[in-house]
């Protein structure tokens, strides 16, 4: 369970335990999830899908919820979408 | 994109934690066809969120059961609408589900309720349920400094768990009063497996501070919290840290159960003796019908499974048990019941609604959560009022308003398949994505 596997947030690489989240590899590359409609930066809250906070582009698809995905090895993540 | 399958079951489980679990093993025991479905990776809900670590002994026997008798394992699915009776769709990564069954068991568990203060939208303020989660996801916590803040045992438990993982625990605030809480000790004397839980938590936060009658008033910070500002027996204090984990109890997820048009009543779903809603083929069990914990969750599941599957004899042996623990969740509710200085917390400028940015001067001139919804788009964002509607329940003593499917936000493709089973289409659904 202690492998570690990197993925890239806004083009900053990040190492992470297999198994984690991508809300937690937003977090360690020090990155806001969202901008908020009214321009304030916003990151993961409820950790468990519902408050839709931390949501991110993930290799190109919008919206995802990053708390609810695991990493991938090579996985682009995108905080400003 | 946007293959679809169909599934027909007798007897279909919607939540894969506790009371689901045991509901579906209950169920299939009894040679019935049973499917369980979350909408996690994994099934055990978010007590026995697996991710990075081994599950619970509790939580892996249950498994075996369920696995045991054969039930369908759906995970990954979100249910978002009932186009007909006894018909529900799911939308996966990449697909719609449309699954039919006979009987149902919502077992939909609970969310954490937070309150706005100022400051509380800043990166790094999280659920205390929501770091903990974080943390089993893999979030790296150890010599992180942490402030635990809200009310309920859960902040206790999220403490000692954060404390193991090497987080230096500076504080846990507790709203509830010291008369309060020792009123509740008195009512743990009586539930010896309580006793155990609360003596182990005791142990494993020796030394950490705990206050009652304090609450955060303020979170400090530029792109990410640096200090809080906590009220301790009416005196203020600024702590730094990195993470506030501060959730307010819990409320229960009743969004599927109203949808299907099941009774609600002061915010939980109705059900008789043997977890029957008012809808004679839906069943509920757990925290939807009132927060009561995982054990309450586990015998209610029991029952559910059970009286779903026609044993009414057995799941009527159960019946004392679920008393004795129903009891313990009443204490629970009059113990951490919110005082009315936190309806003071937020200012004017405080965001309440955090997907439209909605800030407290705005919602305050409405008379009712439908009114502020229509003027405001207040929990009308992606949540769909989630987080902002226990928030201005409390705040504002709005009642919540009818739910509408689809239940969550979903891709247009499901709205498609959802208008092609049936009328009509929902179009104002995504609102607010972005």
């Amino acid at each position: 369970m202690s492998s570690l596997l990197t993925v890239s947030v806004n083009g900053i690489a990040v190492e992470v335990a297999s198994g984690a989240t991508v809300a937690v590899a937003a977090v360690l590359a020090g990155q806001a999830c969202r901008t908020s409609v009214s321009g304030q930066p916003r990151g993961p809250v409820c950790g468990m899908g519902i408050c839709f906070e931390c949501r991110v582009t993930i290799d190109g698809k919008p919206h995802c919820r990053s708390c609810q995905i695991l990493c991938q090895p090579g996985m682009e993540v995108r905080t400003d979408g | 994109m946007g293959s679809e399958s169909r599934q027909r079951f007798d007897v279909l489980v919607i939540g894969g934690g506790p009371a689901g679990l045991a509901a579906a093993a209950r169920a299939a025991e009894c040679a019935v066809r049973v499917a369980i479905v979350d909408d996690n990776f994994s099934l055990g809900g978010q007590i026995w969120r697996r991710a990075t670590e081994g599950p619970s002994p509790q939580a892996v026997r249950w498994t075996e059961r369920l696995r045991a008798a054969g039930t369908t394992e759906l995970c990954g699915l979100r249910v978002f609408d009932q186009p007909q009776p006894g018909v529900l769709l799911a939308e996966g990564a990449d697909d719609i589900h449309e699954l039919r069954y006979q009987k149902l068991i919502v077992a939909t568990g609970a969310r954490e309720r937070f309150l706005p203060f100022p400051g509380w939208a800043l990166p790094n303020v999280m659920g205390a349920g929501g770091l903990q989660a974080m943390v089993k996801s893999g979030l790296p916590i150890d010599r992180k400094r942490v402030v635990v803040a809200g009310t309920g045992p859960l902040l206790l438990a999220v403490a000692a768990y954060l404390r193991e993982h090497g987080a230096e625990v500076l504080m846990i605030c507790e709203q509830a009063s010291r008369s309060s809480l020792a009123r509740f000790g008195v009512a743990l004397l009586r539930q010896p497996s309580k006793m155990v839980q609360g003596l182990r938590l005791r142990k494993a936060l020796a030394g950490v501070p705990f206050a009652t009658n304090s609450w955060p008033v303020n979170a400090q910070g530029g792109q990410v919290l640096e200090s809080v500002t906590i009220s301790r027996e009416g005196k203020s204090e600024t702590i730094a840290c990195d993470y506030l984990a501060c959730g307010f109890h819990l409320v229960p997820n009743t969004e599927l159960a109203s949808l299907l048009g099941c009774r609600i009543e002061s915010g939980c779903v109705r059900v008789d003796d043997f977890q029957r809603t008012t809808l004679p083929e839906v069943f509920c069990a757990g925290e939807p019908t009132g927060i009561g914990g995982m054990e309450l969750a586990l015998v209610e599941g029991q029952i559910a499974g059970l009286a779903a599957a026609e044993r009414a004899a057995e799941a009527g042996a159960l019946f004392g048990e679920r008393k004795k623990l129903r009891a313990f969740a009443q204490a629970l509710d009059r113990a951490f019941r919110l005082r009315a200085e936190l309806r003071q917390l937020a200012s004017a400028a405080t965001i309440v609604c955090r997907c439209e940015d909605v800030p407290y001067s705005r919602l305050s001139q409405y008379a009712s959560w439908r009114a502020a919804k229509l003027q405001t788009r207040c929990g009308m964002g992606p949540c769909q009022g989630r987080i902002c509607g226990p928030a201005t329940q409390f705040l504002f003593e709005w009642n919540p308003d009818s739910v509408r499917p689809p239940i969550f936000p979903v891709r247009v493709e499901s709205l498609a398949v959802t208008a092609g089973a049936a009328e009509p289409v929902h179009q104002e659904v995504t609102g607010g994505q972005g």
